[in-house]
């Protein structure tokens, strides 16, 4: 068993396709008036950065996915991403 | 005999001193249960009121859900007692699983503040036992995040088993169907984004939320007796 590490962990969650996002619609809306054209599908959502120490990086993922799908998103209208940025430093 | 009602607060709750006049108004009794307490017993009735649960950071709702007291919500709900959330209460009820669906941010991002027009749509809950359907209330709404969505599953579970107990007249906030308020399977358990404890004095105008409470101490004190029974 190696010896346990601090892993950097980034959650991203947003609203599932198909659902309304009045905030990212507003969002894209007010571009066209900063000289901004051709953005379309602007979503808004939350991004989430937490360490997480554990025996390795799959753990540290799958502990991560815990967190993000049971607290961090609503299923009922959101998705989440996890991903491991690295180890974190000292 | 009066029904007992038990009014849930979180930190950040805001409307419930309201919630309990509104109650003693009416002829129940009603006492403040804090959010860390880990029992909800004594009780004929929970209401869960409005306001910012845990400053509604996350989600409103999201971190509320895991207060020592939603156990006791839960279980007080599972025995078929009577329970209400109005606005963030609702939100928390939705995030505890006691209620399908989500609220999301009002369609066109504005707090909204009025009074609106709702109908009831079934005598078959808690709230609204005492009440004829198509009977249109007037209620204040208070909310940013009240725009009521599902998956087209349980829209139509919603529909087909008449558990939608509220629909908004004039729609103010986007929620999927006109929806105000919904109940769980068994019809004890009510969410509404409506707040009918401020139509509950002639003084603030209207008294039609008091109709919704009655119901609910009506509703509450049957529960009480079939306990015993």
């Amino acid at each position: 068993m190696p010896p346990a590490e601090t892993f950097s962990v980034l959650v991203e969650v947003r609203l599932r396709p198909g659902i309304a996002d009045p905030q990212g619609a507003t969002i894209e809306r007010a571009l066209p008036a900063l000289g901004l054209n051709g953005i379309a599908g602007v979503r808004a959502g939350k991004a989430f950065r937490f360490d997480i120490v554990a025996d390795d990086e799959a753990a540290a993922l799958a502990q991560g996915t815990v967190v993000a799908e049971r607290v961090l998103a609503n299923p009922v209208i959101e998705e989440s991403s996890v991903t491991v940025t690295g180890r974190a430093v000292g | 005999m009066a029904a007992r009602v038990g009014v849930v607060m979180f930190p950040g709750t805001n409307c419930e001193h309201d919630v309990v006049h509104a109650i003693a108004r009416l002829g129940g009794e009603a006492e403040l249960v804090w959010h860390g307490d880990s029992s909800a017993s004594g009780y004929d009735a929970l209401i869960l009121p409005g306001g910012f649960a845990h400053g509604d950071y996350l989600r409103p709702g999201a971190i509320a859900r895991f207060s020592p007291v939603m156990e006791a919500v839960g279980k007080f709900a599972a025995d078929g007692g009577p329970v209400v959330g109005i606005c963030n209460g609702f939100q928390v009820l939705t995030e505890a699983g006691l209620l399908p669906g989500a609220l999301q941010k009002n369609a066109g991002l504005r707090f909204l503040c009025a009074t609106a027009a709702v109908r009831v749509e079934t005598d078959r809950s808690v709230l609204t036992s005492g009440i004829a359907p198509g009977t249109v209330l007037s209620i204040p709404i208070n909310h940013f995040e009240g725009n009521f969505t599902c998956d087209a599953e349980t829209l139509a579970l919603l529909r087909g088993e008449d558990r939608v107990v509220l629909r908004y007249v004039d729609n103010p906030n986007g929620s999927i169907d006109d929806i105000a308020g919904v109940c769980n399977p068994a019809r004890n358990v009510v969410g509404l984004m409506p707040h009918p404890e401020r139509a509950s004095d002639p003084l603030t105008g209207s008294v039609d939320g008091a109709e919704l409470l009655s119901s609910l101490l009506a509703s509450a004190l049957t529960a009480a007796s079939e306990d015993v029974a």
